[in-house]
């Protein structure tokens, strides 16, 4: 024991002697995380980090198996969840994986907003979270493609023709994306291209930023709790006791991820057709309900304005002014106190959640 | 507003009025219908003006009668001039004028074109032109010439003034329509009365398994009347065409029974082929319960116990049970794959392929001999039984998905736990 002691002190000097990493240790020991009756909230970002691990983890098993192309994508997809073992179970977390995650970063996202945790100094903390969003909403939509099913053909024919609705930018960034003027196998190709390895570089880029962010700031008091004298403050280390804490609620998690996998196993429908008509019920995956519902309900023309246009870009100002919300945030409050973003939170979450069951109501 | 500029915006709007205006004649000659050609064209032919005037238009005649939408007015058929709107010039033999066929001159009175390839072909380049001479070697035709004008011409089946291509689906020929314009006359007691042949033909197809396809599923590629007896020349088939006609669409079960000795001992007892077993107008959807030594076995109608036949239903009888009661055992065991939510694509194709040797199988029953039949039998029932294999995997996957769900979340809640125990006493310490 005492010689298995020596080494491992042994190989730490020699790590510490080449890359000084005792400082980083020392950080890790005495960084705190407070204790209130808002901690929870503090969990959502490290499940959502989990869930995205777990992303890596079956994306790269799905890699081994699945045939970008045209001809071979359906029924690679089919041999992955018949053939390859526990590939059902690869393919099945790895959709509702992706869904969680999408849903825990809404929550986390809105946690942050109305405890204001993205003031000042976090406001690129905010940012960068804000575009890690984004691009996941963007592994959303492109991942759902590559199955090239029915639906998601139709439902990604859709997409990107709303996407060419976007003024000056929106026709070459159509034909770009969808690498012709129609959704084809090369559609499909550049989906692949983007959803394994264009965004999932952007996002390490970002994420590492975010956490880098987040070790060097610390956890965000709420501001009753920062008022409070340091004495009544309630402090626990965050490593172990906080992380053992996030390790408790991954495994939960997982047993729930597991759960969906294995009594709702993800379907694959009939493989898409380019020459059959659009079959009834196209929808968007749920996240983008909201947009599709609302594009739906607007009237052909506001004023001069093709409703479409008016709400792609209605969208696209108010994701750049939540983007920007650290930066506007503090004009609204009132003594340093805010109402007015509460209620622009909750009037997002009630539009949010009205339209997307409106959406799958009617 | 500057003068110049004031110059410009009317001289533009002059512009762009002067274009919808040209955008909206050319639009309205491209508009200029068929249908409209065809009223301009009525409006000019005396025949037509005056009697519709006078109300003696012929009884069901319809302006979209195939010959008025090629041009042919009245004249075409009845002769005279169209051009005079005076009755005795327009009528007078001078002209022409033939007036309305008798019975006996319909068939020629049509013929007239329809028999000229030289003239048909400037409308329909592939059209027959062999009706007439079809028609007078038909059961119809015969009996005309004998002086029976109780028969049926051109316009029993076709109309007189409201004539329509036979693809055409107001046509009386159409093939859903078939069958109605038919039993028209074969269904009328009366006028059948004098042939001694039975008018509930209608009624027993109607029923059939092909009237039911054509009727019902209106698939238009079911056998109607004139698939089985012709149509211009219609007679009902003889005992040597019998199973030609029924061979037509049934390829394979014609070949099959033409190469046994069964069809040569079916024509030395004077017996009718496919109809023997089958029957005709009434003719049910083949079922296993007809080959068999019991029960509605139509086997039993000649043979006797002992004789090779019965050995050979019997034979046959027995592989055809074997495969349905496996191909149905992996039909019950795919609907729980599927209940149970899991994939059964490849159980699909087994039962596809299943299914098609049990068809095949079925085909070959009318070679009589088992030894052929066990062939596809044994085809099917490899492929079935695989079927049943692939579906208990698949359930015996369903139920292990669930017990490894079970073994993992015992896992997971043990560590659970463990990590709150540590926790909560980290807590305390």
């Amino acid at each position: 024991m005492g010689k298995r002691r020596r080494m491992g002190e042994g190989l730490y000097r020699w790590v510490d002697e080449r890359f000084h990493v005792t400082p980083l240790f020392d950080f890790m020991r005495h960084k705190q995380v407070p204790v209130h009756r808002h901690t929870i909230w503090y969990y959502m970002g490290g499940v959502a980090l989990f869930l995205f691990l777990v992303q890596v983890a079956s994306g790269i098993l799905l890699v081994l198996y699945y045939q970008p192309n045209q001809d071979g994508a359906f029924d690679s997809v089919r041999f992955i969840t018949t053939k390859v073992q526990f590939g059902w179970l690869v393919r099945s977390v790895h959709s509702w994986s992706a869904n969680l995650m999408v849903f825990f970063l809404f929550v986390h996202m809105f946690s942050t907003f109305f405890t204001r945790a993205f003031r000042k100094p976090r406001e690129l903390t905010w940012v960068t979270g804000f575009v890690l969003l984004a691009l996941v909403l963007g592994f959303g939509f492109t991942g759902y493609l590559l199955p090239w099913n029915e639906l998601a053909y139709f439902a990604t024919k859709v997409g990107t023709d709303i996407m060419g609705a976007v003024p000056l930018i929106g026709e070459p960034l159509k034909v770009l994306l969808r690498g012709g003027d129609d959704v084809t196998g090369a559609t499909l190709v550049r989906f692949y291209a983007i959803h394994i390895a264009i965004i999932p570089a952007l996002f390490t880029m970002l994420l590492g930023l975010h956490l880098l962010f987040v070790q060097r700031q610390g956890m965000h008091e709420p501001e009753y709790v920062a008022r409070l004298p340091e004495e009544r403050k309630s402090m626990i280390p965050f490593f172990p006791n906080f992380l053992l804490r996030d390790t408790l609620l991954w495994l939960l998690v997982l047993n729930v991820l597991l759960y969906l996998a294995v009594f709702f196993p993800w379907e694959l429908g009939k493989e898409a057709d380019m020459f059959a008509s659009a079959p009834e019920g196209i929808r968007p995956e749920w996240y983008f309900m909201f947009m599709f519902q609302t594009l739906k309900l607007l009237p052909a023309h506001v004023l001069f304005i093709e409703g479409e246009v008016l709400g792609i870009v209605g969208f696209g100002l108010m994701g750049l002014a939540w983007m920007l919300v650290p930066f506007w945030e503090r004009a609204l409050a009132r003594d340093g106190r805010a109402p007015w973003p509460t209620v622009i939170g909750v009037a997002g979450i009630v539009f949010i959640l009205v339209m997307t069951i409106w959406g799958y109501l009617v | 507003m500057r003068p110049r500029l004031r110059g410009v915006v009317v001289a533009c709007a002059a512009m762009a009025a002067g274009a919808a205006w040209a955008a909206m004649v050319g639009a309205q000659d491209v508009t200029t219908t068929a249908d409209e050609e065809r009223k301009r064209f009525l409006a000019e032919d005396q025949c037509y003006v005056c009697h519709q005037e006078e109300d003696m238009l012929p009884e069901g005649f319809d302006d979209g009668d195939v010959h008025v939408q090629h041009g042919l007015s009245c004249a075409g058929c009845h002769g005279g001039d169209p051009a005079s709107d005076d009755e005795d010039v327009a009528m007078s033999k001078a002209k022409g004028f033939v007036g309305v066929p008798g019975k006996r001159q319909i068939a020629e009175f049509c013929g007239r074109c329809h028999s000229s390839i030289d003239f048909m072909r400037s409308y329909q380049p592939r059209i027959p032109t062999d009706q007439v001479a079809q028609y007078n070697t038909s059961r119809h035709g015969q009996k005309l010439r004998e002086g029976d004008t109780n028969v049926a011409d051109c316009t029993s089946c076709h109309t007189s003034h409201a004539i329509h291509p036979a693809s055409d689906a107001r046509s009386t020929v159409y093939p859903l329509h078939v069958p109605t314009t038919c039993n028209h006359c074969h269904g009328d007691a009366k006028r059948m009365a004098g042939y001694g042949i039975p008018t509930n033909q209608y009624d027993k197809y109607v029923g059939s398994v092909h009237g039911t396809a054509l009727l019902e599923n209106q698939d238009t590629g079911a056998p109607a009347c004139n698939d089985c007896h012709g149509n211009h020349g219609a007679m009902p088939p003889g005992l040597t065409s019998i199973s030609q006609v029924c061979g037509t669409c049934h390829v394979n079960n014609l070949q099959y029974f033409s190469a046994t000795r069964m069809a040569e001992a079916f024509e030395e007892e004077g017996f009718h082929g496919c109809e023997e077993c089958h029957g005709n107008h009434a003719i049910a959807h083949a079922n296993d319960d007809m080959v068999g030594t019991s029960g509605d076995a139509v086997c039993l109608d000649c043979h006797e116990e002992g004789d090779d036949g019965w050995e050979s239903a019997a034979a046959i009888r027995e592989q055809l049970r074997t495969l349905t009661t496996t191909y149905d055992e992996a039909i019950a065991k795919q609907g729980e794959v599927q209940r149970k939510g899991m994939d059964d694509v490849d159980i699909e194709y087994l039962l596809k392929d299943a299914h098609q040797s049990l068809i095949q199988a079925r085909t070959l029953v009318h070679t009589f001999d088992p030894e052929k039949v066990a062939v596809k039998i044994d085809e099917g029932l490899a492929k079935a039984k695989e079927a049943v294999t692939e579906a208990d995997a698949a359930v015996e996957e369903f139920y292990f998905r669930r017990r490894g769900f079970g073994l993992a979340t015992i896992f997971i809640t043990v560590l659970i736990v463990a990590l709150a125990f540590k926790i909560r006493q980290m807590g305390r310490g």
